[in-house]
């Protein structure tokens, strides 16, 4: 009897619709942000993240509607992220109903914006997203560095120094995102997730590359994730959340079925 | 139609609460407040909180809810949730040593550092995620499987003087207590507003409950 490890599905939304071809068949409006938590909630999802792609100010309010309504209905815990740079952003989003909120780059411009936030909230509601890359040679020692603008732009901050300083100012949770596998469907950067994990006293969302299953597995045995985070596998309906958790449980892994 | 008063003092996510709530028993009169009257004049009582301990009973005595949660918690259902269960406590060791509420006798501590896991991994804090509850008979966790996951998310844990009163347990990986029971008092450490069909059931089960155990 533990506590069990999670898996987490994130929504890409853009002006309140979901993005990045979601295709399922049997719901309605397969770009509906609700229909999409609804049906997640359904089959087992631990939590829902999502992430507003867009974060314009107009896009804000969509996104606090779509909170909204999905946290009248849909009954785990929700979190967001995408754009959240002010106090405000975060009052706005917990009121509406997120549970947690997700701080990229507004950690990387302004870190006393996360102690500032972690005092005001609770450090249970500041999630912190780190982007790294790896800036090592082969043969030389794994070392990663923060990036910012969608993985473009290198800060020259060490990501476990960084991931250690974020806890120590209050971050709740570290969602950690591999830029060199987001989007390869190789699976997890699993030595940075590692390397993170057990630098950290707090939980660590693995996130970046998912493509299959065993990836998930890797996540939490190999990298020591306590969370892994996926979008597309879910999204295209090639497996659902409840497959997942049964593949992880059948690999030992401690899960909410 | 019987009504519950959500009590709001400035901290915690009210309206999820409120909305599991109305989710849980839509015949239910679910009402935010802050107004001492009307929270006297409902019918049950819901106590949430998230955060600091410091900051919760500073907000309770700067908006002088402190003695409705007193009076309430004598006299009707009444259930505290999260950090509203653990101000229910005599002290907690949160902030350096501060001063709750004294209903439930006992004491808040935290987690032990450097705790392992069963895999050896280093056990995280806060603990948080879906952990099983391993309870003793209550009218609350009627039609609730034993040993459910429910959602946690929290660094410190209620000890309470009188074992008795405890309601259920929880490992992560040593047993803490996880819910207490006095008379008309629930409290849960856990949250029942985001633990889905089994915390909802929760809730309605408080809803239908006559304080009676």
């Amino acid at each position: 009897m533990s506590l069990a490890k999670r898996i987490i599905p994130c929504l890409d939304v853009a002006n309140g619709r979901v993005v990045k071809g979601v295709q399922f068949v049997d719901i309605r409006d397969a770009g509906d942000p609700v229909e999409v938590a609804r049906r997640y909630d359904r089959e087992g999802a631990d939590e829902i993240t999502f992430l507003d792609i867009t974060a314009t100010h107009d896009n804000r309010d969509t996104m606090v509607h779509v909170v909204e309504q999905v946290a009248s209905e849909v009954f785990i815990p929700l979190t967001v992220g995408g754009g959240i740079k002010t106090l405000e952003d975060i009052r706005r989003m917990l009121n509406a109903g997120a549970d947690k909120v997700g701080i990229n780059s507004a950690a990387v411009f302004n870190p006393e914006f996360v102690r500032e936030a972690a005092q005001r909230f609770g450090s249970q509601c500041i999630v912190v997203a780190i982007d790294a890359k790896k800036v090592s040679n082969p043969g030389e020692l794994d070392r990663w560095e923060i990036f910012t603008h969608g993985g473009r732009k290198a800060t020259g901050i060490d990501a476990i120094e960084w991931a250690k300083k974020m806890v120590d100012y209050g971050a709740g949770e570290i969602l950690l995102t591999s830029m060199d596998r987001d989007g390869t469907r190789e699976g997890f950067d699993l030595p940075l997730t590692r390397a993170i994990s057990e630098c950290v006293s707090v939980p660590v969302i693995a996130s970046g590359g998912v493509g299959n299953l065993d990836h998930l597995a890797e996540g939490v045995i190999q990298g020591k994730a306590d969370a892994v985070l996926a979008a597309s596998i879910f999204h295209f309906a090639e497996y659902s959340i409840q497959e997942a958790k049964e593949h992880l449980a059948s690999r030992g892994i401690e899960m909410r079925l | 139609m019987s009504s519950v008063a959500v009590i709001d003092y400035g901290m915690g996510n009210l309206h999820s609460i409120a909305k599991a709530l109305q989710h849980a028993s839509p015949d239910v009169d679910v009402q935010i407040l802050s107004n001492p009257e009307l929270i006297l004049q409902a019918d049950r009582v819901v106590f949430p909180g998230v955060g600091a301990i410091r900051d919760c009973m500073e907000a309770l005595n700067q908006t002088g809810l402190t003695e409705v949660i007193k009076e309430s918690a004598k006299t009707k259902p009444f259930l505290g949730i999260c950090l509203g269960m653990q101000a229910l406590l005599t002290d907690s060791e949160e902030n350096s040593a501060t001063q709750a509420l004294n209903i439930l006798p006992g004491h808040v501590v935290r987690f032990p550092e450097a705790l392992k896991d069963a895999a050896g991994n280093n056990l995280k804090i806060p603990h948080m995620g879906w952990n099983q509850v391993h309870y003793s008979a209550h009218p609350l966790w009627d039609n609730i499987p034993q040993d459910s996951r429910f959602y946690f998310v929290h660094s410190y844990y209620a000890v309470p003087d009188d074992k008795a009163i405890i309601a259920a347990t929880t490992d992560y990986p040593n047993t803490f207590t996880c819910a207490l029971s006095q008379a008309n008092v629930f409290a849960v450490q856990f949250h029942p507003e985001k633990s889905q069909t089994v915390g909802l059931q929760l809730l309605h089960n408080f809803l239908h409950w006559d304080g009676q155990v």
